[in-house]
């Protein structure tokens, strides 16, 4: 790394650079290092130590009395859903599951809408290509906190602009607009039966893959520019179909710029609180809720510090999971290309 | 995108009998009827939002859809920019509270970052893995997971009594503080992604021609680093203007609130009487400047997202 050890006129050159380099260094990552210090890695040894604690709104003062050492409580009641204030249908596992379903429900759409519309954007000869490019980076430009907000009014059952749009609709095939004062947010009973998941996480989906689709798109149009047209040709005089060229040639050249674009999409879902929170929020009944969500909620609504504490400690260490797996993912695919 | 036309034509495509369309109609008009349906859908909210917020009747609710409403006008504008919320601060102060928020942050997580960044691409001594390591796990923590101890230390931060007391957690100083917490080890990566991109040639050789360290950082990596430097400034930026959980949880005095909770205290169950017009004008106006801005910024945005989040 160091370029140092190239040219070596002499042993005290060598020795002043060496020190130079390693004072240089130091220097310039004090700065950095003493910020996150204070702001950074301190409040998460100290969210380590509250986690312990029965850390709660008698002790925020600044001469109110430390909280009790409660040990490893706070994490025991967190995973029974025995918390010390009852809260309504708190569960840590169906709200992990949620949002793992919720993770990897999303990111397929995306790739595949991504990867298709970028396919279809990059044919020889098709018109309106600026005009539909210029269009598709919106869902990127605008912030997910407008989105979201914009989302659930247009989600509202008496006013919101998707059943007003489905009623006009039905109107032309005779539908009475009473039938769509559907309830995208609030509604409790399961859209689809035999499947426990709750009308707002479609509401959500929808919204999500209206949001996560262009980023895809912008990378697979960035990886197909760059593969060779001779390919296609060669193959078409070989006889493959635009079928099999598309799986034998395209699929796998775009692999190595959808993998990453993936797992980075996988861990913006898995975090998505703006959308979830401002959205659905969490509802109905917490059926939407994701980890972070809920770990906010014990802030902001329950205000059980410490309880929070140890429930942030464990999505440290799930999202930790979540990166050693998309990390393997991101291995074996590669091993698959070389 | 028509260049087609430019390029010679192949031997073996001029053999073929007949001078060929590119894209047969058939197919051309299948593909576009699917890019314009596509279209739609993704444009369909923001002219609903556009559509909405022209809309001059202050009703509190949209019984129909319009593209124009009868007597477009910017009223509902107007009104967003005296008070948009029941609490009584203009739109002026909020934007600047945001402003302050967006830039501080922004400002400081990149200055102090590029250095380290720098550092982090360019030398080598024993320990760089392990602080890497350290930055890259608070990096995959989102800002909520130290959202309890960030609260209640920030908390305990208080200068003076009684009513002017000043309380470091209930104060965009504080806000500030939480954020700038998770945007360093993200500008750091960011920087890092970029710098490892720029050839070393030209610091080694103005290595061996004398330049110190600081040298060679002030006057080939910085100013080789400015759209990187740019476009890290930009994301930081972005996350504070739309920054949402801290300053809900932290701040309570109508005086510090921000753009974004305002956003918030508009819509759905909160948004009370606020006519959805008004809550229009104000979305369109949140997202305006940092749509723009992302417009122009958008190549090299993008390309860095995805290098930043692999190496």
């Amino acid at each position: 790394m160091a370029a140092i050890t190239r040219n070596q006129p002499g042993r005290f050159e060598m020795w002043r650079n060496r020190t130079a380099n390693i004072r240089t260094a130091i220097l310039y990552l004090l700065p950095a290092f003493i910020v996150m210090g204070i702001i950074t890695f301190y409040p998460l040894v100290y969210q380590v130590w509250m986690s312990t604690t029965n850390y709660g709104v008698q002790n925020l003062r600044a001469t109110a009395p430390a909280p009790a050492d409660v040990g490893l409580t706070n994490y025991a009641q967190i995973f029974t859903g025995e918390l010390p204030v009852a809260i309504a249908n708190f569960s840590f596992w169906n709200v992990l599951v949620f949002n793992l379903i919720w993770t990897f429900t999303n990111v397929p759409f995306h790739v595949i809408i991504g990867v298709l519309i970028a396919v279809l954007l990059n044919v020889k000869g098709l018109w309106l290509k600026k005009f539909y490019r210029a269009i598709y980076i919106l869902p990127i430009v605008i912030p997910t906190l407008v989105i979201a907000t914009v989302w659930r009014n247009m989600y509202d059952a008496d006013y919101g602009a998707i059943n007003l749009f489905l009623a006009e609709v039905g109107k032309v095939f005779g539908i009475s607009p009473e039938v769509f004062k559907i309830r995208w947010i609030d509604q409790v009973d399961y859209p689809i039966g035999w499947l426990p998941l709750p009308l707002s996480y479609f509401a959500l989906l929808i919204t999500n893959i209206w949001l996560g689709w262009p980023f895809m798109t912008i990378v697979a149009t960035g990886a197909l520019q760059s593969i060779p047209g001779d390919l296609y040709e060669a193959a078409s005089i070989d006889g493959a179909t635009p079928r099999q060229s598309f799986f034998a040639i395209t699929v796998p050249l775009l692999r190595p710029a959808m993998i990453p674009a993936a797992v980075y999409g996988i861990v913006t879902t898995f975090n998505l609180f703006n959308l979830i929170y401002l959205l659905s929020g969490g509802g109905p009944l917490r059926k939407t809720e994701i980890l972070v969500t809920t770990a906010y909620r014990l802030v902001n609504e329950n205000r059980l510090y410490g309880v929070a504490a140890a429930f942030s400690v464990i999505i440290f260490f799930v999202l930790l999971g979540l990166t050693l797996l998309t990390n393997r993912i991101t291995k074996a695919t590669e091993r698959y290309d070389a | 995108m028509t260049t087609q036309s430019a390029t010679l034509p192949t031997p073996a495509a001029a053999a073929r009998s007949k001078p060929k369309r590119e894209l047969p109609l058939g197919k051309q008009l299948l593909y576009q009827a699917i890019l314009l349906f596509v279209a739609f859908i993704t444009i369909f909210p923001i002219l609903w939002v556009v559509s909405l917020s022209l809309d001059p009747r202050d009703i509190s609710r949209p019984t129909d859809l319009n593209l124009i409403p009868p007597g477009a006008s910017l009223k509902a504008y107007e009104k967003v920019m005296q008070q948009p919320t029941a609490n009584p601060v203009t739109f002026g102060e909020l934007a600047l509270n945001s402003l302050k928020l967006a830039t501080g942050t922004a400002l400081i997580s990149t200055l102090i970052g590029v250095s380290a960044a720098y550092v982090f691409s360019r030398f080598d001594f024993r320990g760089r893995r392990l602080l890497m390591l350290m930055v890259l796990m608070v990096l995959m923590l989102p800002s909520i997971g130290t959202i309890a101890p960030l609260f209640v230390m920030l908390n305990k931060i208080t200068v003076g009594t009684g009513p002017d007391a000043f309380n470091l957690r209930n104060s965009l100083w504080g806000v500030g503080l939480a954020i700038v917490s998770g945007a360093l080890p993200f500008a750091i990566w960011n920087l890092k992604g970029y710098l490892d991109t720029i050839p070393r040639d030209l610091e080694e050789a103005g290595r061996i021609d004398g330049a110190s360290y600081n040298q060679v950082f002030f006057q080939i990596i910085l100013p080789l680093a400015v759209p990187a430097l740019a476009v890290t400034t930009f994301l930081g930026f972005l996350s504070g203007w739309t920054e949402f959980a801290l300053s809900w949880q932290f701040l309570t005095q109508p005086k510090d609130f921000t753009l974004s909770m305002s956003l918030w205290n508009m819509t759905g169950q909160y948004a009370g009487n606020t006519p959805w017009s008004n809550f229009a004008a104000m979305a369109l106006l949140v997202a305006a400047p940092v749509a723009v801005v992302y417009l122009a910024l958008q190549k090299y945005i993008i390309g860095g997202l995805t290098i930043g989040s692999v190496k």
